[in-house]
């Protein structure tokens, strides 16, 4: 077919001798910066085929002069950042808590650093925004059922609450007054009645009267005497506005009738000590934090480290 | 000039660069050539060494485009990113400047001031220190490849090379410091973009003024190819008057044979010294810069054999027209307004105004308040009501500022910032914010229990003689009155 080479007239160049209904095509050189390229290409993976993992093989494929891989480039980017960040980190590990607040240069890198972790770490529980929801603390608020001080924040991150695996761990047991027959429904709706009327949001009636003869027996040796909680057990404070498991009567008194006893992991099973201190001066950073000072002039504070209880 | 298909360039389909080789010339629009030069490549190489004393807390560079802080300074303005409109509004000015110009003088731009015309002119001068002038440069592009052309060659590239190096140099300066910029690039230690853009800057420097020249401007620049568009018969453009010159002829010939000739003595010069190497009497070109030195030869040619100046000349078509019919030639300075340009230099003088306006009565201090939406508010132990902000404080002055943040409504509302504790909360706090800087505050505001869902503002006033401030309306969210019965309390 491509016998019909001519000389086309106009231009001078030969004719690649095909005929499409009158229609020819000039046998046009490729272009020669064209050519180059392709020339640099054909150079270019050569190199490459030598230098990085190419020919697949019966059992994998070869290496390559470098020793290439994507993970061990992810390795080296990790250690980099791990590398980049380390200034900061060793200061933080460096520097105790009640300093870390008040330096705050570091702090900002802490609560940075802390932010992070928190995602990754704490959200599946406590909320994208530390706002929890029913059984898990809100850790924005100003209510601490272990204490709201950067160390004490630290302590329950390290240890956990109520964590199995953890000897040191926040711990503390409430009864389950209806559901192992200590009290009867009736005193038990009676109870919650009282509780409730502690912040006003029941009326001082007689059910409210009868629950304070029987929260004087069975609640004060945790909740206290004015019903204000006592830190060193975890017992929440009844007169405030915030109610972990709810507020309703009804909330309350499932609460006397089965007991509450959320957990928290012991995380530092998981996480190294510098980003639990972040976490710690992370969440002390949400607006509830207590400064030290206030938290050792509060009336109901258990010391750092003292989570015995019953 | 060739046409495409004939046979005596059969598969040609562009023209192949004529080298040129313009001849030295005298004459006051190469002075006034010189004197542009002079001044825009002192502009660009002088600029980023001027000092300016902006106190302790801004650089005092005069002429500054920091990248990496966000600023740009340039004398006693300083631009933040947010007031980048000022920089889009010069930009405006500098477009219709360029409308402006063009409309008044024609293409005085390309002839004069734009940096491929200076660069090449540049280079064309250091074409005939090292070659010589027209002639001698011929001879050489001419001759074979010997010791004499490969020395004269491989210095005047050297030379290139030398001022495109220095062009890209000066280029970095204006986005840093320059003489820690200096010390640094030469010490290896500036970032490795200085290096790129030097070395990128010193190529297309070396390249377009030293080798493709005049065909930027005929084939990769767009501003001749909107002028054709621009330029009517009233545009002053640098034109043959060819009623005058027609028919030419040589002096000798004119004397055998008066009256058969024009004044046009066809000697060329008009050619030899054109640095795009056209031929002006064939008429307006998108190859005419309108540079004027074809003008410069002609007078001088006109002077030598005794004819009145200006056979070569800066006319529009219009007078052109009235001149060819017997009319008094037009002095150029009529030709300079009418209709249109006045029409640009309003438009222009307008943006002028309107940016120095916003200039002079642009506040240097600002309130942006950003509220956590997550959660929208948190319930206090005591059933207060918290909401918290990011409230943002800028500080466009060179020194620290006393302001003061307070809200305004939210009744029983305080708040305190993270720096602060809860016991000092407030309905006003004061802030020092740092010079030239935005400070981010943690802002905490708590209203008492039962506080419904409303608006509130927070107010920004700067405590010193200057004064100023900002305000900013956000919303306060809180639980519903009915809130016992709904899961609104689960914290």
């Amino acid at each position: 077919m491509a016998n019909n080479k001519r000389i086309d007239e106009p231009t001078g160049i030969e004719t690649v001798g095909h005929e499409w209904d009158g229609i020819e095509e000039l046998n046009n050189p490729v272009p020669r910066w064209w050519l180059i390229t392709l020339y640099l290409t054909v150079i270019f993976a050569l190199g490459y085929v030598v230098i990085y993992p190419a020919v697949p093989l019966a059992n994998g494929g070869t290496q390559g002069l470098w020793g290439w891989t994507s993970r061990g480039q992810l390795a080296q980017e990790m250690a980099a950042g791990a590398a980049s960040r380390k200034a900061a980190t060793d200061a933080i590990a460096g520097m105790p808590l009640d300093q870390l607040v008040k330096d705050e240069k570091l702090l900002q890198l802490a609560i940075a650093g802390g932010s992070a972790a928190f995602k990754q770490n704490c959200v599946q529980c406590h909320g994208s925004g530390a706002a929890g929801s029913v059984g898990y603390p809100n850790l924005k608020d100003d209510d601490w059922l272990w204490g709201g001080n950067a160390n004490e924040i630290e302590l329950t991150l390290n240890h956990g609450i109520r964590a199995a695996d953890d000897p040191a761990t926040r711990t503390s047991l409430m009864p389950s007054f209806g559901k192992d027959r200590i009290l009867n429904p009736a005193q038990v709706g009676d109870t919650a009645a009282y509780v409730l009327s502690l912040s006003g949001k029941h009326p001082k009636d007689a059910a409210a009267t009868r629950g304070a003869a029987i929260f004087a027996v069975n609640c004060v040796a945790c909740h206290g005497t004015d019903g204000k909680g006592l830190r060193q057990f975890g017992a929440p404070n009844l007169t405030d506005a915030v109610w972990l498991y709810g507020g309703k009567p009804d909330q309350v008194s499932a609460s006397i009738h089965k007991a509450r006893a959320g957990v928290m992991p012991a995380w530092n099973k998981k996480l190294d000590p510098v980003t639990i201190k972040m976490l710690a001066a992370y969440v002390h950073s949400l607006g509830g934090g207590e400064d030290f000072t206030t938290a050792t002039s509060a009336p109901a504070r258990g010391s750092p480290g003292n989570a015995q209880t019953k | 000039m060739l046409k495409p298909n004939s046979p005596a360039s059969p598969t040609r389909f562009f023209v192949k660069r004529e080298p040129v080789f313009p001849k030295a010339v005298q004459g006051p629009f190469r002075r006034f050539k010189w004197l542009v030069m002079i001044l825009t490549l002192g502009i660009y190489y002088v600029t980023p060494w001027l000092r300016w004393d902006r106190g302790p807390y801004a650089p005092n560079q005069a002429v500054l485009i920091d990248l990496a802080g966000r600023r740009f300074f340039m004398f006693n303005i300083e631009i933040w990113p947010q007031e980048f409109y000022f920089v889009a509004g010069l930009l405006i000015m500098a477009g219709v400047g360029l409308f402006l110009v063009t409309s008044a003088v024609g293409r005085a731009w390309c002839g004069y001031a734009c940096p491929q015309t200076v660069w090449t002119d540049l280079f064309q001068h250091v074409d005939r220190l090292v070659d010589g002038d027209r002639n001698a440069q011929v001879r050489l592009q001419a001759a074979l490849w010997g010791a004499e052309k490969a020395f004269k060659r491989g210095f005047k590239w050297s030379i290139y090379l030398f001022i495109s190096f220095w062009t890209g140099g000066a280029w970095i300066m204006y986005f840093a410091d320059a003489p820690t910029l200096t010390v640094d690039f030469w010490t290896g230690q500036a970032a490795p973009v200085a290096y790129v853009t030097v070395a990128i800057l010193t190529a297309t420097t070396f390249i377009m003024g030293g080798f493709m020249r005049e065909q930027i401007c005929m084939y990769m620049c767009p501003w001749p190819r909107i002028q054709t568009a621009m330029l009517d018969e009233k545009s002053l453009i640098v034109t043959y008057k060819d009623w005058r010159g027609e028919k030419r002829g040589s002096v000798k010939s004119a004397e055998k044979n008066p009256g058969e000739f024009g004044d046009c003595i066809d000697c060329n010069q008009c050619v030899a010294v054109c640095p795009t190497g056209y031929d002006i009497r064939n008429g307006q070109d998108i190859q005419c810069i309108t540079c004027a030195l074809c003008i410069d030869a002609c007078d001088s040619v006109m002077q030598q054999t005794g004819r009145p100046r200006g056979l070569i000349d800066y006319a529009t078509l219009d007078d052109c027209e009235a001149e060819r019919a017997g009319g008094e030639p037009r002095p150029i300075s009529k030709a300079l307004f009418h209709t249109r340009t006045l029409i640009y230099m309003g438009v222009w003088g307008a943006i002028g105004l309107a940016l120095l306006f916003a200039l002079g009565t642009r506040t240097r201090i600002d309130l942006a308040v950003q509220k956590d939406r997550n959660p929208p508010f948190t319930v206090q132990s005591s059933g207060e009501v918290r909401n918290d902000f990011t409230v943002k404080l800028v500080n466009m002055q060179a020194r620290p500022r006393l302001m003061q943040v307070s809200l305004e409504g939210l009744p029983g509302g305080t708040f305190w910032t993270g720096d602060i504790s809860r016991d000092a909360a407030a309905r006003a706090l004061t802030v020092t914010v740092p010079a030239d800087r935005v400070a981010p505050l943690r802002v905490y505001v708590v209203a008492p229990a039962g506080t419904a869902p409303q608006k509130f503002a927070f107010t920004l006033r700067a405590l010193d003689a200057e004064g100023g401030g900002d305000r900013s309306e956000v919303r306060f969210d809180a639980p519903r009155e009915n809130s016992d019965d709904d899961e609104g309390e689960q914290e």
